[in-house]
């Protein structure tokens, strides 16, 4: 369970995030949308615990943890993971080496025994067949000239790997053909479960019409304007953010 | 401080940015600070030297009179003056020298006591590793072992003054074949007032048993260091050779101008193998070693094989071009070198390839990476004469840059005088930023093991090329080197 209070963030001064409240309950999937720049990647990265954003104000605990107390690969071991809206090349460095490190990173975190090279690669088996993922991809560089598409895929399979609690995807669908989108919603359809909560970050309705979410917020500069069930997805479709924006435009 | 050298020692030890960095205590036997022919018939009478080498010295001392001393290329964080040579001392000994220990039960405690700290127990080490080691401390070999299981494959490996005694007529003929002894005025220098270093010679068709290995240790203040290598492989023989050290913590300039000259007869192969981490001066330039070094390599012979591996972590400056003149036919030079500059370090290292030989091959792998205010310089030469028809180079040339204050600077120089060769360049640049560090902190990996883990892969070809002890003693040195630096 993830519960974000009163959270606030700025960069250099800046607020960006000001006043989020959003609890997500084991084995829900919430779906965030709201215009550019209303602090969507904000709101994942400060999770996720970039030290770019000071956090001013409110508390993020995952599964009654602190958040906040620990830094980004301790809240990683955690159980939190985020799929990156923009995910970065990593010259040298081949995506199983990377992942194999990552893997263990975490267990020995969690107190687990690592994996041995044979668990490591059955795992990878497994879980690149549950992503559809060429595995040829895993001895390139980590994202290293991966196509845009490739990119998504490889974080829905770095997810499936390692297992989080509290799955963050920021716009995991964008700049994935419509095979790709399927591939990827049926990939997190299958990781749902009782003991995980899912932040889905999107700006389309298609993506939600593959994984149905349980709730849909609305982020307008830097706060939840809106919740509802998986209809406000279909209504933003069709009238846009217009008639909130100018509802909230008192704040601003 | 305390005069307590134990005491001393620890505080050494635990120092935080060179946790390496520690003094033993053993009394030199140093002449007075300054450079004149009697200090070098001093040199070469204290080593029983024959005449014909004190003439060659004096020669060479001569000859770097009339030399002028390079010109600092532009340090922009670090203007350093030009090196008094009066000032430093050309002599120092451990004051045992008369009766060297002759096995590791005879070697100064204290002594080892400096290999354990280094992470190096010379003893366990040359034990399990199978590693023969002549322990060049200060500037006279104080241990040598495995001599014997050597000495019945008929390999020689010994300290060079031992090889003037011992094998004067092998040294006479290649001492200065490869790197002349004016060939550039830090080599004249070291041919003037070299004290001590290494022989290794391997006769026809022998594969040497075991990697040769050297330690060297700048320890006395103020010595300059001149260390004089030679290694001769003689047909279809086989070396590989490692050298490898660290300094004490000092706040004086140290000099260290080496000389390494390699030479590899028919079918012959010599892979020799660096690790070099001397104290590198403090976060503000303060303090550290200039390393000045000249190394070179013949392949002599058709089909001769000669290859440098590299890792250069430490000194305050580095100059260095281990290089290669590739006269036999289808002989092969190579050069694999990671050169990390952090701090206020300046590193200006690559390789000359020249190409005499037909069918000659050579292959250049350059990995710099700069951090804090460190400057890394890439230059090369890949030099094709006229009669080398279908030669061949690779060079690939890598620059990781970590932070926004460091640089990286490359100087590929290509000289092609026949148009049957082929010649490849690549060249990149990459940044570790911190949202790479980011993106592996957000899957579990903390920002230590980020690093480690971005420049080990970013080194990885050449690390690939040291061999298996070395690689990891070389992947911990990289760690150290760059802890806090990111992040
Ligand atoms: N380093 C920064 N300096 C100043 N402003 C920043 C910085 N980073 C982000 N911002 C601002 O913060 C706001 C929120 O950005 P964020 O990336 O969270 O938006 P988003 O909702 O994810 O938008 P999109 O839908 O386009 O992905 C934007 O106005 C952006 O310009
Ligand atoms: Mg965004």
């Amino acid at each position: 369970m993830l519960e974000i209070k009163n959270l606030h963030a700025s960069i250099d001064d800046t607020p960006i995030l000001r006043g989020i409240d959003l609890t997500i309950d084991n084995g829900q999937v919430h779906s965030l949308m709201g215009p550019n720049g209303s602090g969507k990647s904000t709101l994942a990265k400060v999770l996720a615990g970039d030290e770019a954003y000071e956090v001013t104000e409110g508390s993020i605990l995952l599964d009654g943890v602190d958040l906040l107390e620990l830094d980004p690969h301790e809240r990683s071991a955690a159980g939190l993971f985020m799929a990156f809206q923009y995910p970065v090349e990593i010259p040298g460095v081949t995506m199983k080496y990377f992942l194999r490190t990552a893997i263990n990173s975490v267990r020995k975190y969690r107190e687990q025994p690592e994996l041995d090279a044979y668990e490591f690669l059955s795992l990878v088996k497994e879980r690149a067949a549950m992503v559809e993922l060429d595995t040829d991809l895993l001895d390139r560089p980590v994202n290293g000239g991966f196509s845009g598409g490739e990119k998504k895929r490889a974080e829905i399979f770095q997810m499936a790997m390692l297992e989080p609690t509290a799955c963050i995807l920021d716009e995991t669908d964008s700049g994935l053909d419509i095979d790709a989108l399927r591939i990827v919603a049926d990939g997190v359809n299958k990781m749902r479960g009782d003991n995980r909560s899912f932040l889905v970050i999107t700006h389309y309705q298609r993506l939600l019409s593959y994984i149905v979410p349980d709730v849909v917020h609305v982020l307008v500069d830097g706060r939840i304007v809106r919740t509802g069930g998986k209809d406000l997805a279909l209504e933003l479709e069709e009238h846009g953010y217009a008639p909130i924006e100018s509802e909230h435009a008192v704040d601003a | 401080m305390t005069n307590d050298p134990n005491a001393m020692l620890d505080q050494w030890a635990e120092q935080p940015d060179y946790k390496w960095g520690f003094v033993t205590d053993i009394e030199a036997d140093t002449v007075a600070p300054g450079l004149d022919e009697s200090v070098i018939r001093f040199i070469s009478a204290k080593k029983d030297e024959p005449e014909w080498l004190l003439e060659w010295r004096l020669d060479a001392y001569r000859k770097w009179l009339t030399m002028e001393a390079p010109e600092w290329p532009h340090f922009p964080d670090r203007p350093w003056g030009p090196i008094d040579y009066q000032a430093i001392s050309y002599f120092s000994a451990p004051k045992s020298d008369e009766d060297r220990p002759k096995s590791l039960d005879e070697v100064d405690p204290k002594l080892l006591e400096t290999y354990e700290k280094l992470g190096i127990p010379l003893e366990e080490r040359a034990a399990l590793a199978g590693v023969a080691v002549d322990a060049v401390f200060d500037s006279v070999s104080v241990a040598t072992t495995f001599r014997d299981k050597l000495k019945e494959h008929g390999v020689i490996f010994c300290s060079f003054s031992e090889a003037v005694q011992e094998h004067p007529e092998l040294i006479k003929k290649y001492l200065g074949s490869v790197v002349p002894a004016t060939d550039n005025y830090f080599a004249a220098l070291n041919s003037a007032v070299f004290t001590d270093g290494s022989f290794v010679y391997i006769p026809k068709g022998v594969r040497c048993p075991m990697e040769l290995s050297t330690y060297f240790r700048i320890n006395a203040l103020n010595t300059g260091q001149f260390e004089r290598t030679l290694i001769v492989a003689d047909d279809a023989a086989y070396v590989s050779y490692l050298e490898g050290c660290t300094a004490p913590m000092r706040d004086e300039n140290q000099l260290h101008a080496a000389v390494v000259e390699l030479v590899a007869m028919e079918d012959a192969e010599i892979k020799y193998s660096t690790i070099q981490n001397w104290y590198p001066g403090d976060e503000n330039g303060k303090g550290g070693i200039f390393n000045f070094v000249t190394k070179r390599g013949i392949c002599e012979g058709d089909r001769s094989h000669i290859s440098w591996t590299q890792v250069e972590t430490g000194s305050a400056i580095t100059w260095k071009y281990p290089s290669c003149i590739l006269k036999g036919d289808d002989s092969i030079g190579e050069f694999y070198s990671v050169a990390l500059t952090n701090m206020r370090q300046q590193a200006d290292t690559g390789t000359k390839m020249i190409h005499l030989g037909k069918n000659t091959r050579s292959n250049i792998v350059s990995k710099g990476i700069s951090a804090g205010h460190g400057h890394n310089t890439y230059r090369g030469l890949v030099n094709i004469r006229r009669n080398a028809t279908d030669a061949r180079n690779y060079t690939q040339c890598d620059s990781m840059l970590m932070g926004e204050e460091c640089g990286a600077h490359t100087f590929p120089v290509i000289e092609v005088a026949n148009d049957t060769g082929h010649i490849e360049h690549e060249a990149s640049t990459t940044k570790i930023g911190e949202d790479q560090i980011f993106y592996c902190n957000q899957r579990g990996i903390s920002p230590e093991d980020a690093v480690s883990m971005i420049v080990n892969g970013f080194c990885r070809e050449v690390l690939a090329e040291l061999p298996m002890e070395f690689a990891v003693e070389a992947r911990k040195l990289l760690e150290v080197s760059l802890e806090d630096s990111v992040g």
